[in-house]
C-alpha cells in the first residue's frame, strides 16, 4: 500500500492565499512575546492575505475565525503560530478542514514550548518568533492535499500467555463477540497465580478465584485455547497480522484424553523422578504428568527429555496399555507450525522471579533451610508437596522463620527497581505460617509498601497477630554461632535501625522475599512483536501515565507483569484496559493513519536495497520481481531514516519533502 | 538523684557545607541516594563497637552534623574491611568516606586525647615521609610512648615471642632516594594544611 | 616467567616468613622475581587516613618504578599492599583531580605513569599463570590427612574482586586441595581478623581474631591457611591475651606459601616456619624433618 502526495492546489500555479495567525495563549505567549508586532511583521510576507493575532486560537471563537477567513478571503493555506503540535494540531487540521480546505494546507508553528516558555528576553524572543513564522509561511505554500489513510482492522485477537492477565483478557473480548487465539507456552494456562494459596489483601484462595476463569477459557466458544504452543514469527501490521504459532508436540491427543491419569499410574518410572516444575523442584514427578489437578486443558504430557520412548524409541509403552479404550497417546506427534489472522495482539507474558543465588549472603543453595516466597507458597498449599505442611528440610517443625524483604530489589548490584508486591506477599506468608505452625515470625524490611485497598489494614492485622517487623537490610544468613541459642540455626546479622543497635537472630527457616523479573527471552520476544523495551528489561509502554498498556506499535498492546510489576488486581484492570483499547479499534473497524509516510518513486530506484535494513519498523521489503523497494504505508512511522540515507534520492517524505524543508530553512536565515 | 540527660538537636549545631565538602571527595557523591537501610552496619565486624552505627555516620553526614561525626570513635574504629562498600545496595563509597572523615579529624586536630589510632596514622605518615619504609616494631615503640607507655609494659610477652621468633627488627628500613620521596610527598600539597596537634 | 616483586614493609620486618617461603616456593616453580628498585611503603590505611592525595602518590611512585622496569606485572603478596596499588591505579584512571596531583608529584621525581603495569598477588599468579596442573606436579609430599582452614581476609576480595568472588572465594581452597589437604569449610573465609586494631583497640580487634580462631577449631581445622602478614600476626601472635579474655582457641596459621613448600619437599627451616608463634603441628603419617 503505497502513498504519495497528490498534486492538488501546490501554488506553482494560481495564487497562494495564506491566512496567518498568532496566538497569546493566554498570557503562556503573549507575556513575552509580542504578538501583534509577529502579526504586523507576518502581513507583510509574500502571500500572506490576512494576519491575525488572538488570545485563545484553540477555542471555538479562534477556530471559528479561520473558518470564516478561509471562505472570505478565498484563503488556501493556514499558519497558526501558538503551542506543541502535539497538543493542538489535529484541532486545527479539524478547524481547516471544516472550512473546507484540505486539513493538509495547514502548519503549525511552536512559539510556546519553543520559544515563550524557554527564554526571558522579550525582544528576542519575538524575534525568533517572526523568524519562526517566517519559515512556516515559507513553507506552507509548498504544503500539497493530502488525505488520512485508513487500514482495515481484522476482528480476531491473539493474546499470549495465559496467566491470570492472559486469561482475563481473553475472556473480556470472547464475551464482547471477538474470536481469541490464547496461546501459552506451558501445558496448562494459569501461569504464577496457579501456584499461590491464599491471595492478599483478602486471604482468598487462589485457585478458587482463579479456576472458574480457567475453566471459561475452556469452554467459551470464541477462545481457542493453544497450551504448550509459542509465537515464532509475526509479520503484517495493526489489523493486519499473520502470526505463526508452533504447537509442541505433547505426544498425547488433546480431543481424545480425559485427564483420567491411568497412564501416570501405569508409567515404567514406577517412581518420580524429576524435578517438578509447578512445584518449583519441592516434589518429583514421572515423565509423563499432568501440571496440576486443576490444570487447563485437563490433558496428559509427555515430557519429550525425558521419557525413554521418545529419546529411544525402546520402551514397555505401558502408558499405551492404559489407555487402550481411548487410545490417546500418540507417539507419533510433530511439532505443528500454524499460521493464523489477527488484527490485534495482546502480550501477557508475565514474569520470573530473581535468582537468589546472586546473592551469596543469604545462602540461598548452600544453607537448605533458605527458601524463596514461592516456595514457601507451594509449602503452604493444602495441594502443595507436603499437603500444606510448613517443614524444614529435615522434617521437623519449624519454631521461628525470617522473612527477608527487598531480595533482588532496589539494590543497585542486582535489581534497581522495587517488585511492588513483595512486602505484602511476605506479610500475607507471614500470617499464613503463624496461622499453620505458631512459629515466631519476624520480617527484616526496608520499608513497608502497602498501597492497595485494604493493604494498610493487612499491615495492621500482621502486627496484632504477633509478626515481629524489624527495620533493617539483613546484611548475611550464617550458620556459626556465637551464642548458646545460636546453636544450630542460621543466624541473621542486621542492624535494628529503629532500635539502634545490631542483632543476631536465630532462626530455623529463612524465606527470601525475592524480586520480579522479565522474562529471560523479553528481548528476543519484543523484537518478534516490534515493541521497546525499557532500559529495566519490561516491555515499553507508549506513555507510562496516559497510555499504560499500548506500545509505539500500533495493534500491539501489553498487560499485566510483562509491563511491570504489580498486583493481581492491577494486572486484570490492565487486562481489561487492554481489551479495550483493541475492541475500540476493531469495533471502529478501521485505523486512520497519518499520511507522513515515506514513499519510493519507482523510476529513480536503483534497486541497491540500502534502505531495506534501515528501517526500525520493517516497512520497507524488496520486490524481486520489479527489482525495486517497497514502503509499506501502514508500518512506516515517518522517522525518516530511509529518506536520509537513500543514494539515490528516490525515497520522499509526504509532510517532509525537499522544498518544505529548504523553504523552512531560508525562512529563518531570511530573518536572522 | 537520678541523672538525666537532654538532647535536641537545633538547627545551629549543624554546620551547613560539610555534607557538601566530604561529598565532594573523589567517589563521595554517592552517599546522596542512601536510603538508609542500614546493611553497612549489619556487616560491619567493628560496628557493635562503635558509638554512632556506619548508617548513623552517613545520616549525620549528609545532615551537616559534622561535631556529633567528628568527635564520635565511630570513624578510628573503621577497619577498611570494605564489607559496607561492597554490599551497599546504592555502591556508596562508606569505606572511602570513612577515610575522608578521619583525614578531617586529623587536619583539624578533632581527636581524643592520647588516643592510639590518629597517634598511629601520623606517627605512620611521619616514619614513611623520614625514611620512605615502615619498621613495624620501631613503630609501635614509638606509639607506646606517645599514647599509652603502660600498654607498652603490658604487651611484654608479645616482645619476648617476637625475639624468640625472631621477628623482632630494630634496624629502621629505608629507602636510597628519600629526599626524592619528600619532594614528591611535598609537591603532592592540595591546599592541605599540615595537622595539628590534639588539644 | 618474570614478575616485578614488591614485599611491602612487613615481608621484611613482622611477615619475614612469607618471604621466606615465597621466593623458594616461586624459585622451584621457576617464576622469577626481581625485587622492586628502591620500592617505598604503600601507605596502608594508616596514610590514607591522613592524607589523600599524599597516600596517591606515595603508591604511584612504586608503579612508576614498576613501569621503567619493564612490562612485567607487579606481584604483590601483602593484601593491604595489593589493595592499595590496585586501589591507587582505579583512582588515578577515575578521578581528573588525583590524575593531575599524581602526574604533578611523580614529575617532581622525573617518573611518568601509564597504568600500564597490573598489580598481581602471588595467589592469582599461581593458581591462574602459573597453573594448577604445574604445581601438582610438583608436588612430592601431599599434604594428606590435613585439615586447612583457608583463610582469604578482606581486602585481598574485597573491593577489587579481580580474581576471585568477594564473598565466597575458592582459589585458595583449590590450590590446597591441589596439595592433597583436606580443606575444611569454613564460612568466615573472608571476614575482617581487625586488622590494626587489634594493637591499639584490643577489645575489638582482638575478639575479631578471637571469633575466627574459634570457629577453625570448631570446624576441625589443624591450622590455617592465610594470604596476608597482618592476618597471620593476628591469628599468630596473641594467643595469650585471646586465652586469657575469651578462652583457648590454639590453633597454627601459617602462609599458604608455607605449605606449599612443605608439598613441594622443602625444608620446614627453609620456609620460615620457626618463626610461628604456635608451631604447626607435625604433618600427620609423615616423619617431621628439619
Amino acid at each position: 500500500m503505497n502513498t504519495n502526495g497528490t498534486n492538488g492546489n501546490n501554488g506553482n500555479n494560481g495564487d497562494i492565499r495564506i491566512g496567518f495567525y498568532i496566538c497569546h495563549c493566554g498570557h503562556n505567549i503573549a507575556a513575552l512575546v509580542d504578538c501583534p508586532a509577529v502579526a504586523q511583521y507576518a502581513d507583510k510576507l509574500p502571500g500572506v492575505v490576512v494576519s491575525r493575532d488572538y488570545k485563545y486560537m484553540c477555542s471555538d471563537p479562534g477556530q471559528e475565525l479561520i473558518q470564516q477567513d478561509i471562505r472570505e478571503h478565498k484563503l488556501n493555506r493556514v499558519v497558526v503560530a501558538s503551542c506543541s503540535p502535539l497538543l493542538h494540531e489535529h484541532t486545527f487540521r479539524d478547524a481547516v478542514a471544516a472550512g473546507g480546505l484540505n486539513p493538509f494546507f495547514f502548519q503549525m508553528v511552536n512559539i510556546r514550548e519553543h520559544d515563550s516558555w524557554v527564554h526571558t528576553d522579550p525582544a528576542e524572543a519575538t524575534a525568533k518568533a517572526k523568524s519562526l513564522a517566517h519559515a512556516a509561511i515559507r513553507r506552507v505554500r509548498f504544503h500539497k492535499a493530502l488525505e488520512m489513510t485508513r487500514v482495515p482492522i481484522h476482528p480476531d485477537v491473539l493474546v499470549v500467555g495465559g496467566g491470570i492477565t492472559g486469561i482475563h483478557a481473553a475472556i473480556t473480548l470472547a464475551n464482547a463477540g471477538k474470536k481469541v487465539f490464547l496461546v501459552e507456552r506451558e501445558p496448562s494456562i494459569g501461569g504464577h497465580m496457579a501456584k499461590f494459596d491464599k491471595t492478599f489483601p483478602t486471604l482468598d484462595c487462589a485457585a478458587c478465584i482463579l479456576t472458574p476463569k480457567m475453566s471459561a477459557v475452556r469452554s467459551h466458544p470464541n477462545i481457542t485455547l493453544w497450551t504448550y504452543s509459542e509465537v515464532v514469527k509475526v509479520e503484517g501490521y495493526v489489523g493486519n497480522y499473520v502470526v505463526t504459532v508452533k504447537r509442541k508436540p505433547r505426544y498425547v491427543n488433546e480431543e481424545l484424553c480425559v485427564g483420567c491419569q491411568e497412564c501416570i499410574k501405569a508409567c515404567i518410572f514406577k517412581e518420580p523422578k524429576f524435578p517438578d516444575e509447578f512445584n518449583v523442584g519441592l516434589s518429583k514427578r514421572k515423565p509423563v504428568y499432568i501440571p496440576f489437578p486443576q490444570a487447563v486443558p485437563q490433558v496428559v504430557v509427555i515430557d519429550p527429555e525425558r521419557c525413554i520412548q521418545v529419546k529411544t524409541g525402546k520402551c514397555k509403552k505401558t502408558c499405551l496399555e492404559a489407555c487402550a479404550d481411548r487410545q490417546a497417546i500418540d507417539f507419533t506427534q510433530k511439532e505443528q507450525r500454524v499460521e493464523i489472522k489477527v488484527g490485534n495482539i495482546i502480550m501477557a507474558t508475565g514474569f520470573k522471579l530473581f535468582d537468589a543465588k546472586r546473592i551469596p549472603q543469604y545462602g540461598y543453595g548452600l544453607y537448605p533451610n533458605v527458601v524463596t516466597s514461592l516456595e514457601l507458597e507451594r509449602l503452604v498449599t493444602s495441594s502443595g508437596p507436603t499437603g500444606g505442611e510448613i517443614i524444614l528440610r529435615d522434617g521437623r517443625h519449624p519454631k521461628s522463620v525470617g522473612f527477608i524483604l527487598c531480595v533482588g530489589s532496589r539494590d543497585m548490584k542486582t535489581n534497581r527497581w522495587c517488585s511492588r508486591t513483595c512486602c505484602m506477599h511476605s506479610m500475607k506468608l507471614a500470617q499464613l505460617v503463624r496461622e499453620h505452625t505458631h512459629a515466631d515470625v519476624t520480617v527484616f524490611y526496608l520499608d513497608i509498601r502497602a498501597p492497595g485497598k485494604g493493604c494498610e489494614e493487612f499491615y495492621d492485622k500482621s502486627l496484632k497477630e504477633g509478626i515481629q517487623f524489624v527495620r533493617g537490610r539483613v546484611a548475611e544468613v550464617t550458620d556459626w554461632a556465637l551464642a548458646r541459642e545460636e546453636e544450630g540455626k542460621l543466624v541473621i546479622r542486621v542492624e535494628d535501625t529503629l532500635a539502634g543497635f545490631v542483632r543476631r537472630i536465630p532462626v530455623d527457616m529463612i524465606v527470601l522475599a525475592v524480586g520480579m523479573e522479565p522474562q529471560a527471552d523479553a528481548q528476543e520476544v519484543r523484537r518478534m512483536f516490534n515493541m521497546s523495551c525499557g532500559t529495566e528489561g519490561w516491555f515499553l509502554e507508549k506513555h507510562p501515565k496516559l497510555a499504560p498498556v499500548s506500545t509505539f506499535t500500533d495493534g500491539v498492546f501489553i498487560a499485566g507483569c510483562c509491563q511491570g510489576p504489580k498486583d493481581i488486581p492491577d494486572s486484570i484492570a490492565q487486562a481489561g484496559a487492554a481489551a479495550a483499547e483493541a475492541l475500540a479499534l476493531i469495533d471502529k473497524g478501521y485505523i486512520e493513519q497519518e499520511p507522513n509516510t515515506a514513499f519510493i518513486v519507482e523510476e529513480d530506484c536503483s534497486g541497491c536495497k540500502s534502505c531495506v535494513p534501515l528501517c526500525p519498523f520493517t516497512a520497507i521489503t524488496f520486490d524481486a520481481t520489479k527489482q525495486k523497494a517497497q514502503i509499506n504505508a501502514a508500518l512506516c512511522k515517518g522517522c525518516g531514516t530511509c529518506v536520509a540515507a537513500c543514494p539515490s534520492g528516490s525515497i520522499k517524505q509526504n509532510l517532509f519533502d525537499d522544498e518544505e524543508i529548504f523553504s523552512e530553512i531560508e525562512g529563518v536565515l531570511a530573518h536572522a | 538523684m537520678m541523672q538525666i540527660k537532654r538532647t535536641i538537636k537545633y538547627e545551629a549545631d549543624r554546620v551547613r557545607g560539610f555534607s557538601k565538602e566530604i561529598m565532594n571527595v573523589s567517589g563521595c557523591e554517592q552517599l546522596q541516594s542512601c536510603i538508609q537501610c542500614g546493611t553497612c552496619s549489619g556487616t560491619c565486624p567493628l560496628s557493635i563497637y562503635m558509638d554512632f552505627s556506619p548508617r548513623q555516620v552517613m545520616a549525620l553526614v549528609r545532615a551537616d552534623f559534622k561535631n556529633e561525626v567528628l568527635t564520635s570513635k565511630t570513624v578510628w574504629l573503621c577497619a577498611s574491611c570494605y564489607a559496607c562498600t561492597v554490599e551497599c545496595p546504592r555502591k556508596i563509597r562508606i569505606t572511602d568516606i570513612m577515610y575522608a572523615l578521619k583525614q578531617r579529624a586529623i587536619k583539624e586536630g578533632i581527636y581524643p586525647r592520647r588516643f592510639a589510632i590518629p597517634i598511629l596514622a601520623k606517627e605512620f605518615s611521619e616514619m614513611v615521609r623520614r625514611e620512605g619504609r615502615i619498621t613495624e616494631t620501631l613503630l609501635v615503640m614509638r606509639l607506646f610512648l606517645k599514647a599509652n607507655w603502660r600498654a607498652a609494659l603490658g604487651s611484654w610477652r608479645l616482645g619476648l615471642g617476637l625475639i624468640r621468633t625472631g621477628r623482632f627488627v630494630l634496624w629502621q628500613e629505608r629507602i636510597e632516594r628519600r629526599a626524592e620521596l619528600t619532594a614528591m610527598l611535598d609537591a603532592a600539597n592540595r591546599g592541605n594544611v599540615q595537622p595539628k596537634e590534639a588539644p | 616467567m618474570k614478575y616485578s616483586y614488591f614485599p611491602g614493609c612487613s615481608l621484611k620486618g613482622l611477615g619475614r616468613a612469607y618471604e621466606e617461603s615465597l621466593l623458594p616456593v616461586m624459585k622451584h616453580l621457576g617464576v622469577e622475581l626481581v625485587e622492586l628498585e628502591d620500592w617505598n611503603c604503600c601507605g596502608a590505611t594508616a596514610y590514607m587516613s591522613v592524607d589523600e592525595a599524599k597516600a596517591g602518590v606515595l603508591a604511584a611512585r612504586n608503579l612508576a618504578i614498576a613501569e621503567k622496569t619493564g612490562p612485567q606485572d607487579l606481584l604483590t603478596p601483602c593484601s593491604a599492599c595489593y589493595l592499595v596499588l590496585n586501589k591507587t591505579k582505579h583512582n588515578i584512571a577515575d578521578f581528573p583531580e588525583i590524575k593531575d596531583t599524581v602526574h604533578h608529584a611523580l614529575g617532581v621525581a622525573n617518573l611518568t605513569y601509564t597504568g600500564a603495569t597490573n598489580v598481581r598477588h602471588p595467589l592469582d599468579v599461581l593458581v591462574h599463570d602459573v597453573g594448577l596442573d604445574v604445581i601438582k606436579e610438583k608436588v612430592v609430599r601431599p599434604l594428606k590427612g590435613l585439615k586447612v582452614a583457608p583463610y582469604y581476609g578482606c581486602q585481598l576480595v574485597r573491593p577489587y574482586a579481580t580474581f576471585d568472588d568477594a564473598w565466597n572465594p575458592t582459589t585458595m581452597d583449590r590450590l590446597l586441595a591441589t596439595l592433597g589437604a583436606e580443606v575444611v569449610h569454613y564460612p568466615l573465609k573472608t571476614k575482617c581478623c581487625g586488622g590494626s586494631l587489634t594493637g591499639t583497640v584490643p577489645e575489638a580487634g582482638l575478639r575479631l581474631t578471637y571469633i575466627l580462631l574459634k570457629e577453625a577449631v570448631r570446624r576441625g581445622a589443624d591450622v590455617i591457611a592465610t594470604i596476608c602478614p597482618l592476618c597471620q600476626f593476628n591469628l599468630d601472635a596473641y594467643h595469650d591475651q585471646i586465652d586469657r579474655h575469651w578462652g583457648p582457641t590454639r590453633i597454627a596459621t601459617v602462609y599458604f606459601t608455607q605449605l606449599m613448600g612443605l608439598a613441594f619437599g622443602l625444608s620446614p627451616k627453609q620456609l620460615g616456619l620457626k618463626r610461628n608463634f604456635v608451631p604447626m603441628k607435625e604433618l600427620p603419617a609423615q616423619s617431621a624433618t628439619v
